[in-house]
């Protein structure tokens, strides 16, 4: 098992570096220089070349790009992702700052997107080709086909406006967490119940199964320690594929309900042009991915000992 | 003799895929779900054509009656600068089947040709082109299109080219998978022994039979761009003012949610029945085309 998780962390190494220099090389290389866009918006149109020159230099843009990278790379090794041009302060600070938050989010959407999925698609599955089974599954297609900031503004309006059951933005306590986390975990849920349906109606034709209700087992027992157990197996690598799915969409969720957090950290530095805000928070979210699936990877070698055999081979 | 049994061999395969999609066509017609989807597609693709000369309203122009509700006047009301939302959410069908269409065709393109030289050739090609999507799928992609964003500028081309860019790697996976399973094949081997040129091969022999999959991909893929491109347009990053886009409109209607709904739910629902459109009729053609096709695997 060590030798499983070493093999995986070394793979990391070369796509931390290809993730480090797509990064590097979109803000980079692309059109559009940072320093001038900067000035525009800083300094209402009138670029002087002088000032351009001299904010180019400051920023480091006239290094060669081989040195900008190495120094960019080298920095975030160490933890320093560069400084906010708008907030004047680490932006390694604001991610600090507003992680808690954004994981926060990410993790009661994951919760919300197994509570909903895993029973749709276990009842979908019990109930195959009934009207129950088709109704489940016209709500995960639904729910997976939804615009995510869509879906949360029909929340607000039903159950802040209407109902007054949670507050409508912020995040003081666990209530204002509630609909960011049913808005977020929606889509999620649609896509995890389809999977649990067709990994449960395969479970369910085993002959352990079968052997089970044959041994006199309460049906009970045998759907949910037999069948639902072993039916979760696929279930653990999509929730880590998921997992960038929700992260990713705490950008759009945290907008809808003016949450604090490093998806409306990157927003709002897009629309601010703070590149090194950017790129530092675009670089943190994409390492917590990859960490995620390092996490869900392994779990799922320790679930399904064929796995890490099968890499070791 | 044996280069006249070789000969022979693609027209009877001709006559073979003819068949086989005859019969792809009725699996497909079969499914309830699939015709559906495919009637709100071509519904909306009229109306995406027809665009200004079926609204009952110029969209942009002020009516002078802003934040009307719902009534026969104005169907879908009016919103904050009293444009008529129903006209809006019409044409602005355009824009999104537009962006939808050209984000996967840009994604496509360079996906599909990089994943048939990476399957085709194999070795340092392959690894290389293959490591390089690893890293790219190792990255959320609307992660990657803000990232992209961030750097051009916020602008609806720019969102079909961030959009493009992320799903490339997604075409490069599958077409080279499908290129492995084909490329061995009997009737490559002929194409090639009867001295064929590679390019020839690849693309007459090779890319031809990878044609369903890529097919199921891109009607699934244009819901997908939708929704991102939406998305990115309610974030302010997409679309910009005046341009009737639906996620841009639902933005403009956020802050007056609480009295005047109409302004942001109804151009939602219009998206929600195109990608649920797409979705019913990529998932259709999946069946039909290949009932074990998994796009997954």
């Amino acid at each position: 098992m060590s030798g499983y998780i070493l093999n995986r962390l070394l793979q990391l190494v070369p796509v931390l570096v290809l993730i480090s220099l797509i990064v590097f090389g979109v803000m980079h290389t692309l059109p559009g220089d940072p320093a001038e866009l900067m000035l525009q918006g800083a300094e209402g149109g009138a670029v002087t070349p002088e000032r351009l020159a001299e904010l180019r230099h400051e920023m480091g843009l006239d290094d060669p790009l081989v040195v900008q990278y190495l120094r960019f790379a080298g920095s975030a090794l160490v933890g320093d992702l560069g400084e906010s041009i708008r907030f004047r302060t680490p932006v390694s600070a604001l991610i600090a700052e507003r992680f808690r938050y954004t994981m926060e989010l990410a993790m009661a959407g994951l919760v919300c997107a197994l509570l909903i999925g895993v029973p749709l698609g276990m009842i979908a599955a019990i109930r195959a080709n009934g009207p129950f089974d088709t109704l489940a599954m016209g709500i995960a297609y639904v729910g997976a086909s939804m615009p995510i900031y869509w879906f949360g503004l029909v929340l607000i309006l039903v159950f802040a406006f209407n109902l007054g059951w949670f507050p409508a933005a912020g995040a003081q306590d666990w209530n204002s967490l509630v609909l960011p986390a049913v808005t977020l975990g929606f889509a999620a849920a649609g896509l995890i119940s389809r999977l649990v349906r067709s990994s449960m109606i395969e479970v369910l034709q085993e002959d352990y199964i079968r052997t089970g209700r044959a041994k006199g087992l309460a049906e009970s027992v045998v759907l949910w320690r037999h069948g639902l157990k072993n039916a979760l197996i696929p279930v653990v690598t999509m929730v880590g594929l998921q997992f960038g799915g929700l992260l990713a969409g705490t950008v759009v969720t945290e907008t809808v309900f003016s949450r604090p957090g490093i998806g409306r950290l990157i927003v709002s530095g897009i629309l601010t042009k703070d590149y090194p805000l950017v790129e530092g928070c675009a670089l943190f979210l994409a390492v917590i991915y990859l960490l995620v699936n390092l996490v869900v990877d392994i779990l799922y070698a320790w679930l399904d000992p064929r796995i890490r055999y099968g890499q070791a081979a | 003799m044996s280069a006249e049994g070789t000969l022979a061999a693609p027209t009877e395969e001709a006559g073979r895929i003819a068949g086989s999609r005859g019969r792809a066509l009725r699996r497909f017609v079969r499914n309830r779900g699939a015709v559906a989807g495919a009637i709100v597609l071509i519904a909306w693709s009229i109306v995406a054509l027809l665009g200004v000369r079926i609204a009952p309203y110029d969209p942009t122009e002020l009516l002078g009656m802003a934040r009307q509700p719902p009534s026969a006047e104005f169907w879908f009301g009016t919103d904050t600068l009293g444009r008529d939302v129903f006209s809006r959410v019409l044409v602005g069908s355009q824009v999104s089947l537009q962006l939808g269409l050209i984000s996967v065709g840009l994604g496509a393109l360079p996906g599909v040709a990089l994943g048939l030289l990476s399957g085709y050739f194999g070795g340092m090609t392959d690894a290389l082109i293959s490591r390089l999507t690893d890293a790219m799928l190792a990255f959320p992609s609307i992660l990657l299109a803000l990232v992209i964003i961030a750097a051009l500028g916020p602008d609806l081309n720019n969102v079909m080219i961030a959009v493009g860019i992320g799903t490339v790697p997604l075409y490069t996976r599958l077409v080279r998978g499908s290129v492995l399973s084909v490329r061995t094949l009997p009737y490559v081997e002929a194409a090639r022994v009867i001295g064929n040129p590679t390019h020839r091969i690849m693309l007459r022999y090779v890319l031809v039979n990878c044609y369903a999959p890529i097919v199921v991909l891109s009607t699934l893929q244009v819901g997908n761009a939708i929704l991102i491109g939406s998305g990115l347009s309610f974030l302010g990053l997409g679309a910009q003012p005046p341009t009737p886009e639906w996620g841009l409109m639902s933005a403009e209607g956020r802050d007056v949610l609480r009295r005047s709904w109409w302004i942001s739910t109804l151009p939602g629902a219009a998206i929600l029945s195109v990608v649920v459109a797409c979705n019913l009729v990529g998932d259709g053609l999946r069946s039909a085309l290949d009932p074990r096709m998994r796009l997954d695997g």
